[in-house]
């Protein structure tokens, strides 16, 4: 073996000084510098490394065993393709349950609700904060009525929903289990998600309401009630995609996506849970962009990690609780305004990264998204771009099928060293929602973010359609709008809601959750259910926790 | 400038605002306004909060902010950070955590850069608070990052300097001892939830015993606080008045205020000679020539500069 | 002395995405100027009694949500009322090409879409700062 790479390493010296040495002479490189998307450096060549066996199983080894790195199943897409789940959602509960049930009847497996931004917020329609924002970037829900007409007609034992909430998810959620309970279908066999991580909000996305302690603890909550209630349903999805948004680099996507994931274990063990009960039921979401290896490499990289981590420091037994299942989204912040149709193959690429990086599901954005809401047509090319890598490409025909790439390996060493030496610095710093309180995280973000930015600005980074290859006159693009009345009829059909419901038994189900708020012993979920059956509004419930536990405030680093 | 200075005196919000621009952009017009206001000032009660950065300064006078309002004073803040010292701009956020009280009209929130003010951005704070003590308010804050002389010079303008701390901050204790505590009335240990907060107390006491102070019979209080959880502000808030009072009482404030406006007539008598020296002598023009005679040992430094101050006498002499 | 230019730039709206008022703000204070930064989540009034204490000179907008046909015209009317009538504002985020005539109408005189340049919003800076009237 040795001597084998020995004799690699001579061959590669004799080639460097003969004939690659007389080609750059006479043809010097592009660059001086190669690097990622991210700015890790790129070699000109990879060659084999030393390996022994034991190495080759501790860190590459095979799909459906630890560490995972080759992926979560033995036959990943040979024995399924991933979940194809477009982010969908707008207007009204009406609005979207038609655009639902239409991509079910295109070949679409689950649903991904998108909540508008007083939705995500705890406001109902009808609050001033509201204003001008209902049903803009998602549906409007105010309460378990409107959650009723989003799932009409839509069987909830045969879909799987993704729900992107965060700081109301327990509410939202309880909405979901009683729709459930009146189509008949026991909260047992509800399959879903929901995003629930409120550690990336404070960090990047921005729909946080209470301060991190109460919101942990209504997170540990959900985990606790659903482990006994809703066992197949994923309680938290821990987002490394808007801090990729926000202008991380692929390292920090996923640095700081594990960190709040080990800050979550940390809390449900401190809450009391067993590490087997709730770690099966983590799930992850991260960003597909641009640089393929790299990405690529990024997921890899990732699931080594989470499962040495789940291992190794909280003692995970039970093999569910080791890997890191994923949704990827492709990047909606490499989407260029300009020439949007340069988008399709931009999600493209980021298809294959989450593919080839073996992802659990998938949402593909639609070309027209740095313009506004998408049409019809460009979430329907959206998914045609997933069913043509699914069924055209070939590259499901096998598993992990870049493992073993000189390349593609030292890559996912080196994106997992640099994942840990964060790891260290965040446990330096007293863990994660201290370092979120102190901005360090946010400042590494907005570093990387501004050196892109800066880079895109001089030229050094090539955006087709925007720094290069420019078009003088570009047509503008068919958007999608909302109708602006929509906040009348959300204030008109919550008048109704208020008139038909028993008034008497709202106030006493909010009496009796702001008295449960106030004791750090009681699991909320309970209460916010019995809330929801009486048709207390999302605004309503949320009001009750803020008075309790009163409102982040944002710490700005610039 | 009538106008102006009637509209400051009925507490118009614009025309305030507008003369603090202009004493932060020197306008030759902000003297005779200050002179205008003056006999309207001395009815405002001035704090100086400072501490360094991450302490949480800013929210924890977000909720001094509302206390002292339920309390029934109008309330001025001045927040100062510091310039870039590459580009002269500056990013100024303090705002942002008080900003639910911008739609308060019994409350004025100003940002205010440190710039390269001449007569220092300590001469612009003190303008400020005239004018802002002359529009009515009751309560003006000036809140600094305290880590440099300049910020240090700020707090000075301010009748009770509240010194923030947090705890694990490690080198605290050694910028204390570097001086920064003789500046302190008030100490506030922030993030008392925080299992160091009872030893960062105790070494702030005990640095304190360490001081020559005048006044050891009145010792300085020391304030445990956490502006996250909300608790300690009704101490703090009550703590401050009664030290306000006692200094009253006691004729405190009055020599106070004697050092405070000695210390701004130096200052601002120093920067204008300065000013009127550099104006006359063309300082900012010759400069370059001057270094580059001194640098190739064309010329030995005191003699050049004595001819050049000797100059500048004679002319003003006659 | 030379004046300082004061911009304020505010996220009205319910919208979180602040990566890029972030980055136009660090590259103004980069550029000289002096920023007022006042965070996610603003209501109209706010933003409109922030600019007249702060006595900007430029109010910078920044939305993603497509709130800002019900929000900029808000904004630039309280902002009017309460005496800044020489404040220019101008604006940036996902804002389709249809509503720009509308939102100039309203008093937003500058709208920067996706892939604008800091340079362009520089540039519209230093082109309007000489209206200024103090």
């Amino acid at each position: 073996m040795l001597n084998r790479m020995e004799k690699i390493k001579k061959k590669k010296e004799a080639w460097e000084t003969t004939t690659l040495k007389k080609v750059l002479e006479r043809f010097p490189e592009r660059k001086k510098r190669f690097v990622t998307g991210s700015w890790l450096d790129v070699d000109r060549l990879y060659t084999p490394v030393p390996q022994s066996e034991e190495e080759f199983i501790e860190k590459i080894g095979f799909p459906g065993e630890y560490p995972y790195t080759r992926g979560v199943q033995p036959t990943m897409y040979r024995g399924r393709l991933w979940t194809m789940r477009q982010y969908a959602g707008f207007g009204t509960a009406e609005e979207s349950n038609t655009r639902y049930k239409y991509l079910l009847s295109q070949g679409q497996t689950g649903l991904s609700v998108a909540f508008d931004l007083p939705t995500q917020i705890g406001y109902d329609s009808d609050d001033p904060h509201s204003l001008g924002e209902v049903g803009k970037v998602g549906v409007a829900i105010d309460s378990l009525k409107d959650m009723e007409i989003l799932f009409d007609g839509i069987p909830l034992d045969k879909v799987s929903t993704s729900m992107t909430i965060n700081a109301p998810a327990a509410v939202l959620l309880a909405f979901y289990i009683v729709v459930a309970e009146k189509q008949g279908i026991p909260a047992g066999q509800l399959r879903g998600t929901i995003q629930n991580d409120i550690l990336k909000e404070y960090i990047a996305r921005g729909t946080y309401i209470f301060p991190p302690k109460p919101s942990i603890r209504l997170i540990t909550d959900i985990f606790e009630y659903c482990a006994q209630h809703v066992p197949q349903w994923n309680t938290i999805s821990i987002s490394g995609y808007h801090i990729r948004e926000a202008g991380s680099t692929a390292v920090q996507e996923i640095a700081f996506t594990l960190a709040d994931g080990v800050e979550y274990v940390h809390a449900a063990l401190q809450a009391g849970l067993d590490v087997d009960q709730f770690a099966g039921r983590l799930s992850f979401f991260f960003n597909a962009h641009n640089d393929l290896f790299e990405e690529i490499a990024k997921f890899r990289a990732a699931r080594r990690i989470w499962a040495k981590l789940m291992k190794d420091r909280f003692g995970a037994k039970d093999e569910r609780s080791r890997m890191l299942r994923f949704h990827t989204q492709t990047g909606g912040s490499t989407l260029t305004a300009q020439q949007p149709d340069n988008n399709i193959v931009r999600v493209t690429i980021q298809t294959l990264a989450a593919v080839l990086g073996g992802t659990q599901s998938l949402h593909t954005n639609s070309r027209d998204e740095a313009l506004g809401l998408p049409t019809e047509e460009a979430v329907r090319i959206a998914l045609r771009t997933q069913q043509i890598v699914a069924h055209e490409s070939g590259v499901t025909n096998t598993v992990d099928p870049l493992a073993g790439s000189y390349f593609m390996e030292s890559l996912t060493d080196r994106i997992e060293q640099e994942v840990w030496q964060y790891l260290d610095r965040i446990e330096q710093l007293g863990g994660m929602v201290n370092a979120i309180e102190k901005g360090y995280v946010q400042k590494e973000i907005q570093n990387a973010a501004y050196q892109y930015q800066r880079e895109v600005e001089e030229g050094t980074r090539i955006v087709v359609g925007v720094n290069q290859y420019t078009l003088e006159d570009e047509k503008p693009d068919k958007i999608l709008r909302v109708s602006p009345g929509l906040r009348e009829i959300q204030i008109e059909k919550l008048r109704a809601l208020r008139r038909m419901r028993q008034a008497s038994r709202v106030k006493r189900a909010l009496q009796k959750l702001e008295q449960a708020a106030h004791n750090r012993n009681e699991n909320l979920m309970p209460y916010i259910l019995d809330a929801a059956r009486v048709y207390a509004t999302l605004g309503e419930i949320s009001n009750v926790l803020r008075h309790v536990f009163g409102e982040y405030q944002e710490s700005i680093v610039l | 400038m009538k106008r102006l200075t009637e509209k400051i005196l009925s507490g118009d919000v614009r025309a305030i605002a507008r003369a603090i621009s202009w004493i932060e952009n020197d306008y030759a017009q902000k003297e005779q306004l200050i002179d205008d206001l003056y006999p309207h000032c001395g009815n405002a009660v001035v704090w100086g909060l400072t501490g360094p950065p991450g302490s949480g300064k800013s929210t924890l006078l977000n909720l001094l902010i509302a206390r002292e309002r339920m309390k029934g004073k109008r309330v001025a803040v001045i927040a100062i950070d510091p310039s870039s010292p590459f580009s002269g701009g500056a990013i100024l956020g303090d705002r942002l955590r008080m900003q639910k009280h911008s739609t308060d009209s019994g409350v004025f929130i100003r940002s205010m850069a440190s710039r390269g003010h001449l007569g220092g951005v300590a001469g612009a704070t003190a303008d400020a608070i005239k004018v802002l003590d002359a529009a009515g308010f009751d309560l003006i804050i000036i809140e600094t990052i305290g880590v440099g002389q300049t910020e240090i010079e700020v707090v000075e303008m301010t009748d009770v300097v509240l010194l923030l701390l947090v705890p694990g901050l490690g080198d605290e204790i050694q910028a204390l001892k570097a001086g920064i505590m003789e500046i302190g009335d008030i100490f506030i240990i922030n993030k008392s939830d925080k299992d160091e907060a009872m030893k960062t107390k105790a070494e702030v006491e005990y640095v304190l015993s360490l001081n020559d102070n005048p006044r050891k019979d009145r010792p300085n209080p020391i304030f445990m606080t956490s502006a996250v959880l909300n608790l300690g502000i009704d101490e703090l808030s009550t703590g401050i008045d009664l030290y306000i009072e006692e200094l009253r009482v006691n004729g405190l404030i009055e020599d106070k205020r004697r050092k405070r406006i000695a210390r701004e007539i130096r200052l601002m008598i120093t920067a204008k000679i300065r000013r009127e020296v550099e104006k006359q002598l063309g300082l900012n023009e010759r400069i370059d020539s001057w270094v580059d005679q001194v640098y190739r040992r064309k010329r030995r430094p005191y003699a050049m500069i004595n001819e050049l101050s000797d100059t500048f006498f004679k002319k003003n002499r006659t | 002395m030379r004046r300082k230019i004061r911009i304020l730039m505010a996220k009205p709206g319910l919208d979180g995405h602040d990566r890029g008022v972030k980055y136009i703000s660090r590259a103004l204070r980069d550029a000289g100027y002096e920023v007022i930064y006042t965070g996610i989540r603003q209501s109209p009034e706010a933003i409109a009694h922030a600019a007249i204490q702060e006595d900007v000179d430029f109010v910078g907008l920044s939305l993603l949500s497509g709130a800002h046909n019900e929000l900029f015209p808000e904004i630039v009317r309280l902002i009017r009322k309460y005496g800044g009538e020489s404040i220019i504002v101008f604006a940036g985020g996902i804002i389709p090409e249809k509503d720009i005539p509308f939102l100039k109408e309203h008093g937003v005189e500058a709208i920067f879409t996706p892939g604008a340049s800091f340079k362009e919003v520089a540039d519209f800076i230093e082109q309007n700062k000489r209206r200024l009237s103090h």
